[in-house]
């Protein structure tokens, strides 16, 4: 069944986007993920405009989280204080994103930032997941332990300046590397359509050790304030959130979500994580296709401005 | 098919009034085109009456040319050369006033019809209705870009020929179909009807219809664009709502 998208000016089979935000849905509830660096690009390969396609993320990623939240918030899976130090730097990085992809799009190369940035970033922490993923693997076949806190090691960027403690993840850290990972993938987020759990998930567990059973939930909640952001700074300035097209996601989303936990539950931590990595590179290996692949067609068209 | 009664009717009606020289009365089946949620595309008939003298009507009879305009708008093309192992848009035209639809249905190819340069003139044809690109920089004229906007656009469906959709239904009746993609931009669209004699132009018609958002598809694009801020916060409220109802719908304990 078609449907006609008001912002995007096209029509569309519904039951196609449905499909595409349940399968999404449900391979972001198994990762605990949100799953918009897959969505985005398929959104951009059934032919929905890069611009709808990023800005329509917002409220879909939004909307899982809302779901995710809650359930992290009922079993005290979020460390409220962290989450918010962490927004403070992710609204920065979501503002100064929406920026930055209004200017690429009014100069035409939003496309080739989209590519370029998604097999860089993409590429990288597939490799990196993959990776530790293969070595806890090989560890815990040879009956190593695993990654330890050490006492009393500290890295450099710990110690810098406005140090707060966090009780929930027992942390006390320099606010400053926070704030600017944070920034980083607001930053990324509102050029790309992602929420970026799926970089600060790792990174709040590598870099700055919060315990695993508080990252997720913490994250959820603060990927849910800066899709929020996202949403309304998107909707603002370049007017390409397609409400339809968001809806249709979203319900589709919340749907295969909930099949996808289930089916997650059952996977071990190692190959649950090999498994991300293999399909974050599978994406990034497809924009680098497109990236390097001659053209069919050298040109392209866009409308700048019409009189109706 | 009360249209076609309408248009014969209207004929009837104007028949002997206009008595002597050739004149022409067209009608379109609508003039304003909804788009509803399950939007599709849409079929909109034209209808013509060509009116003369009882011997005055030429040997070989009339040839029809139907030319549906969209809306204009300022159009950037962009080409793609290689930088190292990769392809970026790097070289860019611009031009101005390029029509969003271009559909042009005849009774018979346009060769057969008129000379190449009396349709140039009058601007019968997919090409004549398209204008040179605007000087921008020092940017030389590449007629390969204006060839790329054309090929793009008749990919997409929005730039079409038919040389069999002009119909006569008895001589001097004649009846056409314009076929609108559902990615027919909104706005207005021109309709000019030319009928020709011999290979010259005898009379013109400008008829036109409005492609227009209707009820709910209308109301989100009007707020998004008007309301912009009000409506992302709408948005993002809405989502939050969904996400909540899920939680409450799939709640396990």
């Amino acid at each position: 069944m078609e449907i006609y998208l008001p912002i995007a000016e096209m029509p569309i089979d519904m039951f196609l986007i449905l499909g595409m935000g349940m399968t999404v849905g449900f391979i972001s509830g198994m990762f605990g993920i949100g799953g918009g660096f897959l969505l985005t690009p398929l959104l951009i390969f059934v032919g929905i405009p890069a611009a709808v396609a990023v800005a329509t993320q917002g409220p879909q990623i939004a909307a899982s989280s809302v779901t995710g939240s809650i359930a992290y918030w009922r079993r005290k899976g979020i460390d409220f204080k962290l989450a918010f130090v962490l927004l403070a730097g992710g609204l920065v990085g979501t503002g100064l994103g929406v920026l930055f992809f209004n200017q690429m799009r009014k100069i035409g190369q939003l496309e080739t930032v989209i590519a370029i940035a998604y097999v860089l970033l993409l590429g990288i922490v597939g490799l990196l997941v993959s990776l530790e993923s293969v070595k806890a693997l090989l560890a815990s076949r040879k009956g190593g332990k695993g990654m330890r806190r050490q006492a009393g090691r500290h890295h450099w960027y710990e110690g810098l300046p406005w140090k707060m403690r966090f009780h929930r993840s027992g942390l006390y850290v320099s606010v400053i590397p926070l704030i600017v990972l944070s920034a980083l993938i607001g930053f990324a987020g509102a050029v790309l359509g992602i929420g970026g759990g799926f970089i600060l998930v790792p990174a709040l567990i590598y870099i700055f050790r919060v315990p695993p059973q508080i990252v997720v939930g913490t994250s959820l909640f603060q990927i849910l304030f800066t899709m929020i952001a996202a949403t309304i700074f998107h909707a603002a300035t370049n007017q390409s959130v397609d409400l339809f097209l968001a809806l249709l996601l979203m319900v589709g989303g919340v749907f295969g979500a909930q099949f996808g936990a289930r089916a997650g539950a059952n996977l071990r931590g190692e190959y649950f994580r090999l498994l991300l990595g293999a399909l974050i590179l599978i994406v990034a290996a497809r924009f680098a296709a497109d990236l390097v692949t001659p053209p069919r067609e050298m040109f392209s068209v866009t409308q700048t401005e019409t009189v109706r | 098919m009360s249209a076609i009664r309408k248009a014969f009717l209207l004929a009837a009606i104007l028949a002997p009034l206009e008595a002597a020289a050739q004149s022409l009365v067209t009608a379109l089946s609508t003039d304003r085109v909804p788009i509803l949620s399950n939007f599709t595309g849409e079929r909109i008939a034209v209808f013509g009456v060509i009116q003369t003298d009882a011997g005055a009507r030429p040997k070989d009879g009339w040839d029809v040319v139907v030319s549906v305009r969209g809306p204009r708008g300022a159009v950037t093309v962009r080409r793609k050369d290689s930088v190292g192992p990769m392809w970026l848009n790097l070289d860019a035209r611009n031009y101005i006033a390029i029509p969003s639809f271009i559909s042009i249905l005849s009774n018979r190819p346009l060769e057969l019809i008129a000379q190449a340069e009396v349709r140039e003139d009058l601007r019968i044809g997919i090409d004549p209705l398209i204008p040179p690109q605007t000087a921008v920089r020092s940017a030389a004229n590449d007629p390969q870009f204006r060839a790329g906007l054309q090929r793009l656009r008749s990919q997409q469906g929005l730039f079409f020929q038919r040389p069999d959709h002009v119909r006569f239904i008895s001589p001097g009746v004649f009846q056409a179909q314009i076929d609108l993609p559902g990615i027919a931009p909104l706005g207005n669209y021109d309709v000019e009807v030319a009928v020709f004699s011999g290979g010259a132009l005898v009379a013109k018609n400008q008829l036109g219809f409005t492609v227009i958002k209707t009820a709910a598809e209308q109301w989100v694009a009007e707020a998004a664009h008007k309301n912009s801020l009000l409506y992302g916060i709408a948005t993002a409220m809405l989502a939050v709502l969904v996400g909540w109802l899920a939680s409450l719908i799939f709640r396990r304990d």
